[in-house]
């Protein structure tokens, strides 16, 4: 059982910060407040470094 | 949107950018920085998915050391990198391999039994990422790690982590603690599956006693011990009694919980023959109420906030300004671990584990550790072995 579920928590796990990232971009080029276009760069980089798989 | 608003944005996400290559960059060489071990004439390596097909090319597929002597005798396991943010064990295993010398039986040891741990520090605790070690040759480095597997190896944790086999519920982090994922399964996580590996190596291997090298806090009431499966109770406790008296420091004895499964000193015993102990020595760098965790602090062992704690009796192990350094952490480590084998070889004349050539105590004190790892410069290029 673990053996199958992991893999497909995990690919899962991933989709979701994939389509995270997408959101944060989304946001931050909508916006027009130049703060929240820090914040969101600044929240952004933890999530691209797990989808890289750097950290 | 205007032209402003894209040069402004396109201005912060460069600056994002930065930022990113910077860090990724940095964790990058982190995970995959290059310990050096030299290895002797007598040290074989092998690796851990030898045992186990699960781990073979994993990040967990770590080397495993072998030192034979020439005569046969007793097999013991010194397990150094279960919980790597720990390097006293780590350290201890690596002077091993490159000083020690079998006359009688054989030494396996392993320097990163959670590898993926190794790769990784614990996330807003501002660990050191490489720390080196002093040496006559310039100074030797390596990776600062974590208690736990790297989440890039292992992910996501789940609510409770339910241990197998023994159905614990455990803290969820646990579930990638190397040393509460004992004596794991085949199609398990990552990390179970690296201990289902080390299983089959004690078994295959016929391991007579496995030691299971760890540092603790010194807030945490299981310190400057020998925690022991019963079948090794006689051996701990011998151990323990001879190092108190003779060696200089003192060490005490606990016997490993019944119902605390996951852990080395308990399954280990209780799924193979062999005798599995574990031995903690202190390191102040992991508790609570420290100051900055800089390297320095990890290798000298100095915290004045520590030595406050201590001065409000809530430490379990003594702390004064001179610290706990990690040559003296090591020794007492090396010095334990040659006492095991010298009382295994009373208990057991017929079977004995002759090792040479290891730096006790007061030697590793009065040199420093840097006197006993050797340049991996001065050796030939097969000679060493990267971690």
């Amino acid at each position: 059982m673990n053996a199958i579920f992991t893999p497909i928590i995990t690919t899962l796990y991933y989709a979701l910060i994939a389509f995270i990232v997408v959101l944060i971009i989304y946001n931050m080029i909508k916006t027009r407040d130049w703060k929240k276009e820090i914040v969101y760069v600044i929240i952004l980089i933890p999530f691209l470094l797990r989808l890289f798989m750097l950290k | 949107m205007n032209r402003k608003d894209i040069i402004r944005k396109s201005l912060i996400g460069f600056v994002g950018l930065v930022v990113l290559v910077v860090a990724g960059i940095r964790f990058y060489q982190h995970r995959h920085f290059k310990e050096q071990v030299v290895i002797g004439d007598q040290v074989k390596v092998k690796k851990l998915g030898n045992y186990f097909d699960g781990v073979k090319g994993t990040f967990n597929d770590c080397n495993i050391y072998f030192i034979e002597g020439t005569e046969p005798g007793a097999t013991m396991m010194i397990l150094g990198g279960s919980h790597p943010e720990e390097p006293a064990g780590r350290l201890t295993a690596l002077v091993m391999v490159e000083n020690a010398r079998i006359t009688k039986g054989r030494l396996i040891v392993v320097l990163s039994a959670n590898r993926s741990a190794t790769s990784v520090t614990r996330p807003s605790a501002a660990y050191p990422q490489l720390f080196t070690i002093p040496t006559a040759w310039g100074g030797q480095q390596f990776r600062m790690g974590d208690r736990w597997s790297n989440p890039l190896d292992q992910w996501p944790d789940p609510e409770v982590y339910i241990h197998y086999p023994g159905k614990q519920n455990l803290a969820y982090m646990d579930i990638r603690n190397l040393n509460r994922a004992w004596p794991g399964r085949a199609n398990g996580t990552l990390t179970e599956k690296t201990t289902f590996a080390f299983m089959n190596l004690i078994k295959q291997e016929k391991v007579d006693v496995v030691i299971d090298l760890h540092e603790a806090e010194l807030q945490y009431p299981v310190i400057n011990t020998i925690v022991t499966h019963e079948k090794g109770q006689d051996l701990a406790t011998m151990a323990s009694m001879t190092l108190t008296d003779f060696e200089g420091f003192s060490i005490g004895t606990e016997f490993s919980p019944k119902n605390l499964h996951g852990l080395s000193h308990r399954e280990i015993g209780d799924y193979s023959d062999a005798i599995s102990l574990l031995l903690e020595a202190p390191e102040p760098f992991l508790d609570a109420t420290r100051g900055i965790t800089g390297a320095e602090q990890l290798l000298e062992g100095k915290d004045a906030f520590v030595v406050k704690a201590g001065k409000h009796g809530l430490l379990y192990a003594p702390i004064d300004d001179k610290g706990w350094p990690i040559a003296t952490r090591v020794g007492r480590h090396t010095s334990t671990v040659l006492q095991i084998m010298q009382s295994w070889n009373e208990f057991h004349p017929e079977k004995e584990l002759v090792c040479e050539g290891v730096p006790k105590y007061t030697e590793l004190i009065a040199k420093g550790l840097g006197a006993f790892l050797i340049d991996p410069g001065s050796v030939a290029k097969g000679k060493v072995v990267f971690e």
